[in-house]
């Protein structure tokens, strides 16, 4: 690993580490909040305990990715309930979802320190005349400080983890850095991405245990003197976010794979040198990024016709490419207020691809063919590819059932093809990966897969805004197959792998070329 | 609140105080005058009630029926946290806090009262009084022994110069050496303060050393009212009799080794 990939990864940290402890804390408080007076009421009232830990005890069940993922619809919901206003993507969720992930070990220290207070110093706070506000505040919860203090720690180790998966919903953290380098095998970038966040729940745990201990020894100097470090490293961690003043920037989303990292930079550095803020919304999920560029979360991102037809607009008929297109711009704009600036000029589609020898040996041309033989063969596909409706069409139109299916992250569905751990891949058309491996990709002999043309999605406010039209309008129609393939695979290949970034400014130097500048 | 030696405590008056837990009648339908200055001690084996009546004047527990009245004054026509910061309390767990210094915690009554001033000054003065050296201030209760703790105790219950202490078993944990000692200690400090002190003991000797008046209770009832003098002449009852039988028995026994 080369000194400027380290570099590159480590410019990224500081706004993500300062996004990444927003969130945290944000979740950490509003969890104390809320578990306080659960507690106090709590102690209070046996039953009341029993359903209070017992609620907190099952959302603990449940996986954090999901209760992320959980939030999304909720919010939607929510937000269509009050008449819009509510966003369901970013910071709302994330922070949602994980305050119910830190209640479990804050609301049950809590209760136990309560309860644990001694009846005698209770009796006697009674016996002098206190109030309940006075016990609580003279005598019971000082006296279960330093347990209430070691379940804010937990909380605060388990906040700072789980805060990570938080980039999946679209809310910045030093999970970008973890995500967008599992989806290009840049190990350097999961790697400082993992560091920063383990790093930063060590510190604070460090610190919180310092606290813990000072409470439980009455060193008040060193529990203030706790506390303010933990006041300083926010403070310092909301630096950047408070010196950027935020006039205009444009936020690009992107799914989680590299041509739509590098798509997202190549709009960026358009942008950028119209004179726009830009940040980047990596790794959404396909579900949920037209939802968000809907709602006008990000401004901007590229989608493909027919994901757009088959999962948004719920078609299976099949037309002509241009004809699609003109079709989802009408229904897009009506429905959702989302302009379709236009299409880049290539096509990313399901691609059923097999090994050469394969191909050769049991003489594969054709979908038709494979379904002659998939029982003998293993499919890989990528994490959603079972789910979408494309899917279904294709066992309708070819009668395929495999041996067995599996799911991959895109990055290993290739080379789980080449190592034989699968015998046929859902492969993406515009992917360097099939030409370098010398992948067969075999012809949709019926037409069953629609046609997935990139295309140019801008948010309802957006599609006014003349200047960021005619700063992105002339990528229109620019981009072959061939450059979409070939930066794919500066990205994508194992060795003198390229960041996004950089593919994404060879790109822009070919289409500049092509303009004849 | 003056700074005067002495302080008259107020009378009692219980009527017809009961208290029953679902069918189970700690206390039945207790009638007791009780005079200003009086130290009364209320004697009975354990589950005959007496620590259930004590807590009813102070309103830790409430009575099922009847009326307890402090100087003619009904004890419910106030909240009970402002009837409790007029009363000292003393019990057997002491229940000193283990996060206040020993000076705090013998002047909560007097934060809780809302005096900002004279803590420190207040703090000196009862250290004396219970005979505690003033090096004691700054210490936290886990590092003093059992008997300095309840002197902190009782310290703490006179802070706020009340003229009424119950004291539930204050001594019952101590060790036989300071629990005399302390109870010598308190008898003269209920004479030189003027107090009205209701004591709570199971144990008859310390009764008969300590009070004036002597309550005997069993099953939630009262079963002798004399005093020490009269109990030991034997002419109070049964119930009566057998508790003092045991003081009078060691006695006796002691006397009779001492000849032999």
């Amino acid at each position: 690993m080369n000194m400027t990939a380290w570099q590159d990864a480590f410019r990224r940290v500081p706004e993500l580490l300062a996004a990444h402890v927003q969130l945290s804390f944000s979740a950490l408080l509003l969890a104390m909040v809320i578990c306080f007076p659960l507690a106090i009421w709590a102690t209070r009232n046996t039953r009341v305990a029993g359903v209070i830990l017992g609620f907190a005890s099952l959302i603990q069940t449940i996986p954090a990715l999901a209760l992320l993922a959980l939030f999304y619809p909720v919010l939607l919901g929510l937000s269509a309930l009050l008449g819009g206003g509510i966003s369901a993507l970013g910071f709302l969720p994330a922070l949602m979802a994980l305050t119910l992930y830190a209640l479990l070990p804050i609301l049950r220290n809590a209760v136990t320190g309560l309860t644990g207070v001694s009846p005698a110093a209770r009796q006697a706070a009674d016996g002098l005349g206190m109030t309940a506000s006075q016990k609580l505040r003279l005598v019971e919860a000082p006296l279960a400080a330093p347990t209430i203090m070691a379940g804010i720690r937990t909380a605060a180790v388990w906040t700072i983890g789980a805060a990570t998966l938080s980039t999946t919903v679209g809310q910045a953290s030093l999970g970008d850095l973890i995500f967008a380098g599992l989806q290009t095998q840049n190990w350097t970038l999961v790697l400082t991405g993992c560091l920063a966040s383990a790093g930063l729940a060590i510190v604070v745990d460090i610190i919180l245990g310092v606290i813990e201990r000072a409470i439980r020894d009455r060193r008040k100097m060193v529990a203030w003197s706790g506390t303010a470090a933990i006041a300083a490293g926010l403070l310092f961690a909301l630096l950047p976010s408070l010196q950027s003043s935020e006039d205009d920037v444009v936020v690009i989303g992107a799914k989680g794979f590299s041509e739509q990292f590098i798509l997202a930079r190549l709009i960026g550095s358009r942008l950028e040198a119209a004179g726009y803020q830009v940040r980047y919304r990596d790794a959404l999920g396909s579900a949920v990024v037209f939802q968000a560029v809907a709602a006008g979360d990000i401004d901007v991102y590229v989608d493909y016709s027919g994901t757009i037809w088959t999962n948004q607009m719920k078609r299976d008929d099949r037309i002509v490419s241009e004809q699609m297109i003109e079709e989802i711009s009408s229904w897009s704009e009506q429905q959702h207020g989302v302009t379709t600036l236009g299409a880049l000029g290539f096509e990313n589609t399901y691609a059923f691809a097999v090994r050469p020898e394969d191909a050769e040996g049991r003489s594969l041309r054709t979908l038709d063919d494979l379904a002659l033989i998939s029982s003998e063969f293993v499919f890989g596909t990528d994490l959603e590819f079972l789910e979408r409706p494309e899917w279904a069409t294709v066992r309708q139109a070819y009668p395929l059932a495999f041996r067995e299916a599996r799911s991959f992250n895109p990055t290993f569905m290739y080379p789980a093809l080449s190592s034989g751990e699968v015998d046929v891949i859902s492969a993406f058309s515009s992917d360097g990966r099939i030409a370098a491996n010398g992948f067969v990709v075999l012809e949709d002999n019926k037409g069953a897969i629609p046609s997935y043309e990139a295309i140019v999605l801008l948010a309802p406010d957006r599609g006014t805004d003349q200047k960021l039209r005619s700063a992105l309008k002339p990528l229109v129609g620019r981009i072959t197959v061939e450059n979409m393939r070939e930066a794919n695979y500066k990205v994508d290949r194992e060795t003198d792998k390229q960041s996004p970034a950089q593919a994404a400014s060879w790109l822009d130097d070919i289409i500049r070329k092509g303009d004849g500048q | 609140m003056s700074i005067a030696p002495a302080i008259t405590g107020p009378a009692l008056s219980l009527q017809n105080v009961s208290r029953y837990y679902e069918d189970v009648k700690a206390v039945e339908n207790v009638t007791l005058d009780i005079a200003a200055g009086a130290m009364i001690a209320l004697v009975g084996l354990s589950g005959s009630g007496k620590s259930t009546l004590l807590k009813m004047i102070n309103r830790l527990v409430e009575p099922t029926s009847g009326r307890i009245l402090i100087n003619g004054e009904l004890v419910d026509a106030v909240d009970p946290h402002v009837l409790r910061r007029r009363i000292g309390y003393v019990f057997q767990n002491i229940g000193l806090f283990p996060h206040m210094s020993i000076a705090r915690n013998i002047a909560i009554g007097l934060e809780l009262a809302g005096e900002k001033t004279g803590h420190a000054e207040r703090v000196s003065e009862l250290l004396d009084l219970v005979e505690l050296p003033q090096d004691m201030a700054d210490r936290l209760p886990h590092q003093l022994s059992g008997g300095q703790q309840q002197r902190v105790g009782v310290a703490r219950a006179l802070a706020t110069r009340p003229g009424l202490m119950l004291m539930d078993e204050p001594f019952g944990a101590l060790d036989p050496v300071t629990r005399d000692s302390l109870a010598g200690e308190y008898k003269s400090l209920h004479e030189r303060l003027g107090l009205t002190t209701i004591i709570v003991t199971h144990d008859m000797a310390e009764a008969l050393y300590l009070a004036d008046r002597i309550i005997v209770l069993e099953a939630g009832q009262i079963k002798a009212d004399a005093s020490p003098k009269q109990l030991l002449s034997g002419q109070v009852g049964p119930e009566a009799e057998a508790l003092v039988a045991i003081p009078r028995a060691q006695a006796a026994h002691l006397s009779e080794l001492g000849k032999s």
